[in-house]
């Protein structure tokens, strides 16, 4: 059963006036076939942690550990994490001019699987994937990214994550910009992932919206760059109730 | 445009876009155009039609130094029925295309020795095409080729540079009424070449004429495609794409004069740039006088900078002098492929070869599949395999 193990992370990046550590010591271990919910106030590194971990160049890891199986992520190219078997879905996914949503598929398919996928079982696949999420087929020919209203781009990135079958997915601020229909679709799609209990989620998020959809097994609260608390479900009610505040104060802020 | 919408002006951030909306194309060439280089002075790099050209970089073409010392492997391969000649200036049908506009054209036509004039004879329809190799064997050259296409013949041309040396040759086409006509140009030259061409297209009544320009080799490419039509109903379509590497200097500056009513025009040039000091320039000009009412025309020019330190100039023209036309626009993109989709794509498993060979054959599909001779389209495919490759 893989199993991706975050030791002690620290994360710096470079800005204006020189470097700023953002993560500061995050440690946290998931499991294929479970369900992390990160969940905390803007600016507390979340995303640099999801980022971190796919490996983005604007970040440099100044100690710590992440492993997959034992196997080093941080020695690994941003490519070779994937075909490990890490997946991010982005906030903020990018366009890429001149490559069509059907081409870009394929090739990152072919790409993690280690070969390409037969002409035809790959075409019904996707379609499918395609229907469940409520995609128009006509997307499939448009360029990756372009145009796409904020819920399309989402639901693409939920479409790489059904496709591609992760053993370990994490979902950065998937829920945001999204209206109740495209986050329950969304959800949806996340769902049939997770159903299959061959993935392990690490689900981030500002608002505990999301989580009605998508049943988390462990809650933590993100704040000043580490995770401050754990527990159960029940504590995205608490947060739902209370809010950050009481991680912001007293200290516990960037 | 849907397509040109791909890319946002200005989105370099390793290059630099310039794009001018004003037009002066009639007043800002330093002297009127002439056969003879006398006629032109030697230009010091500030003038509007030199001022992206690295001089020091012409080997003497523009300023008289450059002597006729080289040589040329020259083999035309002509099917049946088409003549070639070689003919001195005063044959009528060299240069009555067009008239050099810079000095290096002047240049090149004060100073070949004899003409080559390729004709295909009226009515004739080519089954196929009429290639002339030219591999460049070190040296200064100068040459001139007529393509003189009789009405109503359908012919392909394609002319290939390759090898070595410095080439200052112009290439004219008069094309018959009802003529349907596909050039390909390819500069597949040594990183040491330097070539300079105009190529004057007159274009007869209903006459159909395809430009395909493809640069990717040679230190130096400066290259003048221009049409003007003798007739209503000439139909123009000039396609380019080049791929400039470190160090290379490519400019394509494009001319369609729409002198007559109810003629059409489509210029299409993209290019893909990487590494230090690449610099593409392309310079769009479409006139249309008051006398072409019913003009049809768009050019669009795309741009993918694929590295830091590469650098485009593109800059379209358009000069109205009637409102009686059906359509007329231009459109300028330059995009940067930067870290960000490369992440992207290497997110999903992708390496980072296969990246940009994905990004890059999606940027020119769509122009490759449009030209339509198909051992060019996948030398083409190949060319800038190739290219990607000794990229990484």
């Amino acid at each position: 059963m893989a199993t991706l193990e975050i030791r002690d992370l620290h994360v710096t990046v470079e800005v204006e006036n020189g470097t700023k550590e953002i993560l500061k010591g995050v440690d946290l271990t998931v499991k294929q076939g479970e369900t992390h919910a990160i969940m905390g106030p803007n600016g507390s590194g979340k995303s640099t942690l999801a980022y971190s971990i796919a490996g983005h160049p604007k970040y440099t890891i100044t100690q710590g550990t992440v492993t997959l199986d034992g196997e080093d992520v941080l020695a690994m190219e941003v490519d070779e994490r994937a075909r490990a078997g890490m997946f991010l879905a982005m906030q903020y996914p990018v366009e890429v001019p001149g490559v069509s949503v059907s081409n870009f598929l394929r090739t990152s398919a072919t790409a993690i699987r280690g070969e390409a996928p037969k002409l035809r079982t790959w075409v019904k696949e996707v379609k499918s994937a395609m229907e469940q999420l409520q995609m128009d087929p006509a997307f499939a020919e448009r360029n990756v990214n372009e145009g796409f209203s904020g819920g399309e781009k989402k639901r693409h990135e939920i479409l790489q994550m059904e496709l591609l079958k992760p053993k370990i997915a994490i979902l950065d601020e998937t829920d945001s910009g999204l209206d109740v229909d495209a986050l329950r679709t969304v959800s949806d799609g996340v769902n049939r992932v997770r159903e299959t209990g061959e993935v392990g989620t690490l689900l981030i998020t500002h608002y505990t919206r999301i989580l009605r959809y998508i049943k988390p097994d462990f809650v933590h609260v993100f704040a000043g760059g580490k995770i401050v608390e754990s527990g159960g479900p029940e504590l995205a009610d608490t947060l739902e109730a209370e809010g950050y505040e009481k991680y912001t104060k007293g200290g516990a802020a960037v | 445009m849907a397509e040109a919408q791909n890319i946002p002006a200005g989105a370099t951030a390793g290059g630099a876009v310039a794009v001018a909306a004003e037009s002066t194309v009639a007043t800002r060439m330093s002297a009127p155009p002439s056969f003879d280089v006398a006629d032109f002075p030697v230009p010091h790099g500030r003038e509007e039609e030199w001022r992206f050209t690295p001089l020091e970089r012409l080997k003497g073409l523009h300023d008289g130094t450059a002597k006729a010392d080289g040589a040329v492997k020259a083999q035309v391969d002509a099917p049946e029925g088409v003549t070639v000649e070689s003919v001195t200036r005063d044959d009528e049908r060299v240069g009555k295309a067009g008239t050099p506009v810079d000095r290096i054209a002047a240049q090149a036509y004060s100073s070949f020795e004899k003409a080559t004039v390729i004709t295909v004879p009226k009515e004739s329809v080519l089954t196929e095409p009429v290639r002339v190799l030219l591999h460049g064997e070190g040296g200064t050259t100068f040459g001139h080729t007529v393509f003189d296409i009789g009405a109503f013949a359908e012919a392909v041309i394609v002319v290939d540079h390759t090898g070595d040396g410095v080439r200052a040759a112009n290439v004219d086409f008069l094309i018959g009424d009802g003529a349907k006509v596909t050039f390909v140009s390819v500069q597949d030259w040594d990183d040491t070449a330097v070539h300079c061409s105009q190529h004057n297209a007159k274009l007869g009544r209903d006459a159909t004429f395809k430009s395909v320009v493809v640069t990717f080799g040679g230190d130096l490419v400066r290259l003048h495609p221009r049409v003007e039509y003798t007739g209503p109903g000439g139909d123009a379509e000039l396609l380019g794409l080049y791929f400039t590497d470190a160090g290379q200097h490519q400019e394509h500056r494009l001319l369609v004069d729409h002198n007559v009513p109810n003629c059409k025009s489509n210029v299409v040039y993209k290019g893909a740039l990487q590494g230090e000091q690449a610099h593409a320039v392309w310079i769009g000009d479409v006139l249309i006088e008051a006398a072409a009412e019913g003009t049809d025309t768009y050019e669009m020019n795309r741009n993918l900078v694929l590295t830091d330190g590469a650098r485009v100039d593109s800059v379209p023209n358009l000069e109205i002098e009637t409102g009686e036309i059906v359509g007329a626009g231009h459109a300028s993109a330059t995009g940067r492929f930067d870290d960000e989709q490369l992440f992207y794509l290497m997110a999903r498993g992708i390496p980072q070869i296969e990246a940009r060979r994905l990004v890059v054959r999606g940027f020119f599909a769509e122009l490759v599949q449009q030209i339509g001779v198909k051992d060019i389209e996948e030398r083409l495919i190949a060319k800038i395999e190739e290219e990607l490759e000794a990229s990484v």
